[in-house]
């Protein structure tokens, strides 16, 4: 539900424009950029705030490839500069190693990813395929759902990473195109607000001459594993700081997206479609109709994949009949998408006892109709009825093509 | 060194070979560059020899990120310092092997360069992936042995000359490029202090003899570095915007066979049918460094 005081402040942009302008107003010190599709618009945005002298105390660096891109935001936010770049895809792919190395060192870098699939064969649309195959690179990823989130996201992640406790960097996953090229109405992070909201970025360790430290030392197995666990606590840490911090963003810009999940007609639903990104508004106007027709349909959205919130999904999830998890990607020899199987997970040691299919949908960027929505809850109805019959499967798969 | 040297900013007691070319590099660029330094350090032996955690040699800010994104990691670091109003006179240098300068980390070191970020690198150059096991670098000179370049029956060895990398960064338009060897440490120092003091992106090219990997006692490490250059296989110039402007001039270069009797990479060449003859190839690569550098 829009706000009417949010209203007259809406102004239609390009979702790219949303994000470039939230990522200006967080005040970075270093951004670094590279062309990809479908992220480009976002730096060209912020390249052009630059030349317009819009963004104090911030050095914008066009780097030679997307590793490059990551890396230099390692050398920057080692001196203590708030850091920032979007990529995608590809670029993602190529920055792989870099966002260990980024997170193991514990530097808050920030980026927005506009998801996109992987080749082969090329593809240049939206599915999650990209920052799924980061899921364990230590970083905190969260979906939006739409531009307003894209964009309200940014200072929260920013905030949740910086903080001294967790030191961890993060992604904020929006859908290529279909939010980075889609123009709608959204209100642009205000700057005063947006300086009440988040604090300047004061890590504890720099590179700082007058007092040496040294960055990435070599860790032998005697104390290897210590580094590994205590990023693991770190993470675990974010968890209530991502809900926390939704709530601080909603008590001064007004607006609340979730925090570490959301529902939609959850409390009393029977069947419940579960996913991340876009295609969650789908799904709630076809819950919409049939909650118009008196079914029991809810929607569970997850925001944040990683740190990975378990008890709230298992807490969301525990009344239901069946769940059915949409998936923007594959994990190929599993037949199944990552929420889906870590929901599964989740539950296994747990008392609650729901069944749960998946299906993977929208891949190299296929449509995700209504009528598809509608076939799979239909199909989950069944397994709520009698049982599972196909835990996971392809949707809407071309017959004829294969 | 005598009483005067200049302080240096890494401290012993690392796990780097007796004779280490790295621990000698990492010394003499620290002592020309002084302590308002931050280092940015691609993985290899030095990396590994001085930071075991949860120790450190370095009395320096260090950073060691990945082998091949060095030039991107210091361009980082300058522009966040400059970001944050803390360039001043701060003097970023990365200091990296020939492996991560010349084949894998050459396309972010080209994207530094390009860009103008006011650093300098140094390039410690001992011919080889020696942190690995000694195996072929693109620095690695024409006939060496190394372990995935063997001499055998059929092979002297390297097949293919160094690659010219001072050279390249001349192209990108860099103010001051030189190259030097451990085996002049004060030579080594001023150009590392001339290099940190110009604005702008500098380089500096230093070889730097393995005991390890070159076959050689411990002892002889700048012994042979000085024999590199008074053979003529190691030319020591420098390059100001792309001009050569001064050179080391060596006034009896001694036959390269002399340089190369003392690597055990190179024994091939005295034992195998045909070494003499690949001798006279390497010996007219050093007449031609004396005829293009001017070095007589």
């Amino acid at each position: 539900m829009i706000n009417p005081a949010h209203k007259k402040k809406m102004v239609v942009v390009e979702g790219s424009y949303a994000v470039a302008h939230s990522a200006k107003v967080c005040r970075p010190n270093v951004i670094s950029a590279y062309p990809i599709t479908p992220q480009t618009h976002i730096v060209e945005d912020l390249s052009q705030f630059i030349a317009d002298g819009e963004i104090p105390n911030c050095e914008y660096i066009n780097v030679e490839a997307e590793f490059s891109a990551i890396s230099a935001l390692i050398g920057a936010s080692a001196v203590g500069a708030r850091t920032y770049s979007a990529t995608t895809s590809q670029g993602l792919l190529l920055m792989h190693e870099a966002l260990f190395n980024t997170s193991g060192m514990r530097l808050p870098v920030i980026m927005t990813v506009a998801n996109r699939a992987v080749s082969a064969p090329i593809n240049i649309w939206n599915d999650h395929q990209d920052a799924i195959a980061q899921r364990d690179t230590g970083w905190m990823q969260l979906y939006v759902e739409d531009v307003q989130e894209a964009s309200d996201t940014l200072p929260q992640l920013y905030k949740i990473a910086e903080d001294n406790e967790i030191m961890i960097p993060g992604m904020v996953c929006m859908d290529g195109f279909i939010l980075s090229h889609v123009y709608e109405p959204v209100v642009l992070l205000e700057q005063d607000l947006t300086d009440e909201f988040l604090p300047p970025f004061q890590p504890e360790d720099i590179l700082d001459p007058e007092d040496p430290k040294t960055f990435g030392a070599f860790a032998a197995p005697d104390t290897y594993e210590e580094f590994r666990y205590l990023h693991e606590q770190a993470m675990q840490k974010a968890l209530p700081k991502i809900e926390a911090v939704a709530k601080e963003f909603e008590e001064i810009f007004g607006r609340y997206h979730g925090g570490l999940i959301d529902g939609y007609m959850l409390d009393d639903a029977e069947i419940i479609v579960m996913s991340m990104g876009s295609i969650l508004g789908t799904v709630k106007d076809v819950v919409d109709e049939y909650r118009a027709r008196g079914e029991k349909i809810g929607v569970l959205k997850v925001r944040s994949f990683r740190p990975f919130p378990k008890e709230q999904i298992r807490e969301a999830i525990k009344n239901a009949h069946a769940v059915v998890v949409l998936d923007k990607n594959i994990s190929i020899g599993t037949n199944e998408g990552a929420l889906f199987t870590e929901t599964k997970s989740c539950l296994y040691n747990s008392k609650v006892r729901v069944p749960v299919v998946g299906y993977t949908v929208g891949h190299g960027g296929r449509d995700i109709r209504v009528e598809s929505i509608e076939k799979i809850i239909e199909e989950t109805k069944k397994v709520a009825k009698s049982g599972i019959e196909v835990e996971s499967q392809f949707l809407d798969l071309k017959e004829e093509l294969l | 060194m005598s009483k005067t040297a200049p302080k240096t900013y890494i401290s012993s007691g690392h796990s780097g070979c007796a004779g280490c070319c790295d621990a000698f590099a990492a010394k003499f660029t620290l002592m020309g560059a002084g302590p308002n330094t931050i280092i940015v350090n691609p993985t290899g032996c030095l990396e590994v020899m001085s930071t075991p955690f949860p120790n450190s040699s370095w009395q320096v800010p260090w950073i060691h990120s990945l082998f091949e994104n060095a030039g991107a990691v210091a361009s980082g670091v300058e522009a966040g310092l400059k970001a944050l109003g803390k360039k001043n006179d701060t003097k970023i240098i990365t200091i990296g092997g020939d492996g991560s300068t010349m084949d894998i980390g050459i396309g972010a070191i080209s994207g530094a360069f390009e860009r103008g970020h006011d650093f300098t690198y140094v390039c410690m150059d001992n011919e080889a992936y020696m942190n690995t096991g000694i195996q072929r670098s693109s620095a690695t000179p024409f006939d060496a042995s190394t372990t995935t370049s063997p001499a055998g029956k059929v092979s002297f060895g390297n097949p293919f000359p160094k690659k010219n990398m001072p050279a390249i960064i001349a192209a990108h338009g860099s103010p001051y490029v030189a190259t030097t060897s451990i085996g002049f440490p004060r030579d080594m120092m001023r150009k590392v202090k001339k290099a940190t003091e110009i604005v702008g992106p500098t380089y500096i090219h230093a070889h730097a003899p393995c005991t390890t990997g070159w076959g050689f006692d411990t002892s002889k490490t700048l012994e042979i570095a000085k024999l590199a250059v008074e053979t003529c296989l190691w030319p020591m110039y420098e390059m100001e915007n792309g001009e050569i402007t001064q050179v080391r001039k060596v006034k009896d270069p001694k036959p390269v066979e002399e340089y190369l009797r003392t690597q055990k990479r190179f024994k091939h060449l005295f034992t195998m049918k045909g070494g003499e003859e690949e001798i006279k190839k390497i010996q007219a690569t050093a007449d031609w460094n004396i005829k293009h550098f001017g070095l007589q």
